[in-house]
C-alpha cells in the first residue's frame, strides 16, 4: 500500500517501498487547466531534490514539474506524450509523470499528508 | 510545479484593477479573473480554454471587450486628412458605414498602437469617425491623438461605451433575431441599431477570432442586460481572454504588445494588405521614410508563421534558428491551437529566412526543435463576403 505524500509546489509522492511515482496534484491540474504537453525525464537520471524534472503545458503557459526528492529516474510514464489530457482526466491515479528510486528517505519527513495539503490548498486559496 | 508564465495564475486581488460593466456578469458566471491592461478580466469560464476556443468556431463566442479604448474623432471637414497624418491606410477612401484596419505609427515608421478606424458619416454638418484602439495603450494613444489633430477637430472618448463582440458561424443567426438587419451588414462595415431594450448599439462586422461576426458598441448600462439577452440562445457561450488569444493566433492576427511594438514597422509585421496603394505611393505618414524604403527593398525582418514539428509548444521569447544553428529570429506569439491540434507561433525573421517551407530550429528549454515557416494563417479566416447581386 502506497502512502502519498504532497508538496507546496502542487506535487504528489506515491511512495511504494523504495520507490515514489511523482506527478502533480487534483487541485493543480485543475488551476492549470486544458493540458497540451508533457515531457518526462529519462529513465536512469538522477535528480537532487528541487531539480527540474518534467514539464507540464496548459493551452496558455509551460509549468515546471520539481523532483520534490533526491533520486533516480527508474520509469517514466510514456502515454503522457501522446495523451497529455489523461492529466486532467486522472491526474493522481494514471497519470503519473515519472518514478524515483529515493536516495534519501528521510526527505520525505518535510512533506505533507493529504490533510495537511488539502489545509494548504485552502489558505492558499 | 511552478507556472513560468504570469498570463495564467496573476493574482486579481490588486485593489486598483478597473472593472468593465459585465465585472458582475463574470463573477456570477464563474470566470477566473486576472489583471489585463489595468482591469480585472475573464481569462477563462469554467467551460475553459480549449472548449471555449472550439465553441467559438463551431458556435457563437461572447466576449467582453470593454477594455478596448473608443473615441470619436469629429470636425466640420478634413478629418479622413487629419487621420491620415497619424496612420498608413487610406482613410479618405472610407465610405460611410465602412470601417479600415490600421497602425497609429512613430516618427520612426514603429507601431504606437493598432486599431479599427470607422468612417460613420456626415451629421450635424460635421464629419464622425469612429476608433477602438487597445485596452493597454488607449490613455497614450488618446494623449496623442489629442497632441496630433488640429484646433478645429474633435476627439470624444467614448468612456460610457461598453464593447462586446460576438463571434463564430452562429454569430449572424443569433444577433440577426435582436436586430434584424444585422446580417445584411458586409464584413468590415458598422451601423448603427436603434433597439428597444439595449438602445442605441453600434453593430459592426468585424472581429478577432478569423470567424464571421459581430462587435458591439452598447451604452455601458445597457451592457450585461444585451450580454444576458445573447446568451440566453443555445449556441452562445462567454469566452474568456484564454480562447481569444488562441483563436486569434491561430487565425494569424497580430497581439500589439507582443507581435507589434514601438519597434516593428508594418512591412515588418506583414501588415502591407493595410497600406492602400495611394498612401504607398504619397506616404504622408509618420516614419514614410522607412515605411517607403522596405516596400522598395524589402524589410531587415518580417513577421512570420511557425509550426512546430513536436508537440511542446513553443512560447514567446523562444530564439528562432537557422538549420545551421545561427539565430536569426524571436518567437513573439506561441501556444497550442485547439482546433489545429498541434502548437503554433508566429515570430520574426531575418527576411531570407520568411518563405513559406523554410526549415527553422526553435529553442524550447535550451533544446532545438524543429519547425518550418507556414503561411498565416493557421485556420482559414471564414469571413462573411456579401454575395454579388
Amino acid at each position: 500500500m502506497a502512502t502519498v505524500y504532497y508538496t507546496t509546489d502542487h506535487e504528489y509522492v506515491s511512495v511504494d517501498g523504495d520507490v515514489a511515482a511523482i506527478g502533480i496534484t487534483e487541485h493543480a491540474q485543475e488551476a492549470l487547466g486544458d493540458i497540451v504537453f508533457v515531457e518526462v525525464p529519462e529513465t536512469g537520471k538522477s535528480f537532487a531534490k528541487g531539480d527540474d524534472a518534467a514539464v507540464v503545458e496548459s493551452v496558455k503557459a509551460a509549468s515546471d514539474v520539481f523532483a520534490p526528492v533526491a533520486g533516480e529516474v527508474v520509469e517514466v510514464n510514456g502515454d503522457l506524450a501522446d495523451n497529455p489530457s489523461l492529466v486532467n482526466e486522472d491526474a493522481q491515479g494514471k497519470a503519473w509523470f515519472f518514478k524515483l528510486k529515493l536516495s534519501n528517505k528521510t526527505e520525505l519527513d518535510g512533506l505533507m499528508d493529504a490533510d495537511a495539503y488539502a489545509k494548504f490548498v485552502e489558505e492558499s486559496a | 510545479m511552478s507556472s513560468n508564465s504570469s498570463s495564467e495564475n496573476g493574482a486579481s486581488a490588486a485593489a486598483d484593477l478597473l472593472r468593465t460593466p459585465l465585472f458582475d456578469l463574470h463573477v456570477e458566471l464563474g470566470a477566473k479573473m486576472v489583471p489585463f491592461a489595468g482591469y480585472d478580466m475573464p481569462v477563462q469560464y469554467p467551460l475553459g480554454v480549449m472548449k471555449e476556443h472550439l465553441w467559438t468556431r463551431d458556435k457563437a463566442g461572447l466576449f467582453d471587450v470593454s477594455h478596448m479604448g473608443q473615441c470619436l474623432l469629429v470636425g466640420a471637414s478634413g478629418v479622413a486628412h487629419e487621420i491620415e497624418r497619424m496612420v498608413p491606410a487610406d482613410i479618405a477612401a472610407l465610405k460611410d458605414g465602412r470601417m479600415r484596419y490600421s497602425q497609429l505609427l512613430n516618427d520612426a515608421g514603429g507601431i504606437r498602437d493598432d486599431l479599427m478606424i470607422s468612417r460613420i458619416g456626415e451629421n450635424d454638418g460635421r464629419e464622425w469617425y469612429f476608433l477602438v484602439v487597445n485596452g493597454a495603450c488607449k490613455v497614450a494613444d488618446f494623449a496623442h491623438i489629442k497632441q496630433s489633430i488640429g484646433p478645429a477637430f474633435e476627439l470624444q472618448l467614448l468612456d460610457d461605451q461598453a464593447l462586446l463582440a460576438l463571434q463564430g458561424p452562429a454569430a449572424v443567426t443569433v444577433l440577426e433575431q435582436m436586430m434584424p438587419g444585422a446580417r445584411e451588414l458586409a464584413f468590415m462595415s458598422i451601423k448603427l441599431f436603434e433597439t428597444k431594450d439595449f438602445g442605441e448599439v453600434w453593430v459592426s462586422r468585424s472581429g478577432y477570432t478569423g470567424e464571421d461576426g459581430f462587435e458591439l458598441s452598447v451604452k455601458a448600462d445597457r451592457a450585461a442586460a444585451l450580454a444576458k439577452a445573447l446568451l440566453a440562445h443555445d449556441d452562445v457561450a462567454m469566452i474568456g481572454l484564454g480562447a481569444r488569444d488562441s483563436l486569434r493566433l491561430e487565425a494569424g492576427l497580430c497581439l500589439y504588445g507582443h507581435d507589434l511594438d514601438e519597434t516593428t514597422s508594418p512591412v515588418e509585421g506583414n501588415l502591407v494588405w493595410s497600406i492602400q496603394k495611394r498612401r504607398r505611393e504619397e506616404g504622408g505618414f509618420p516614419g514614410a521614410t522607412r515605411i517607403q524604403a522596405e516596400l522598395r527593398d524589402g524589410p531587415a525582418r518580417r513577421l512570420i508563421g511557425i509550426q512546430p514539428q513536436g508537440r511542446a509548444p513553443a512560447r514567446e521569447g523562444a530564439a528562432i534558428l537557422n538549420e545551421a544553428g545561427d539565430e536569426i529570429g524571436v518567437v513573439t506569439s506561441g501556444g497550442f491551437g485547439p482546433t489545429v491540434q498541434a502548437p503554433v507561433a508566429m515570430g520574426y525573421v531575418t527576411l531570407a529566412h520568411a518563405k513559406a517551407g523554410t526549415p527553422l530550429q526553435l529553442v524550447v528549454r535550451g533544446k532545438p526543435m524543429p519547425a518550418k515557416v507556414i503561411k498565416l494563417p493557421f485556420v482559414p479566416h471564414n469571413y462573411f463576403r456579401k454575395p454579388k447581386a
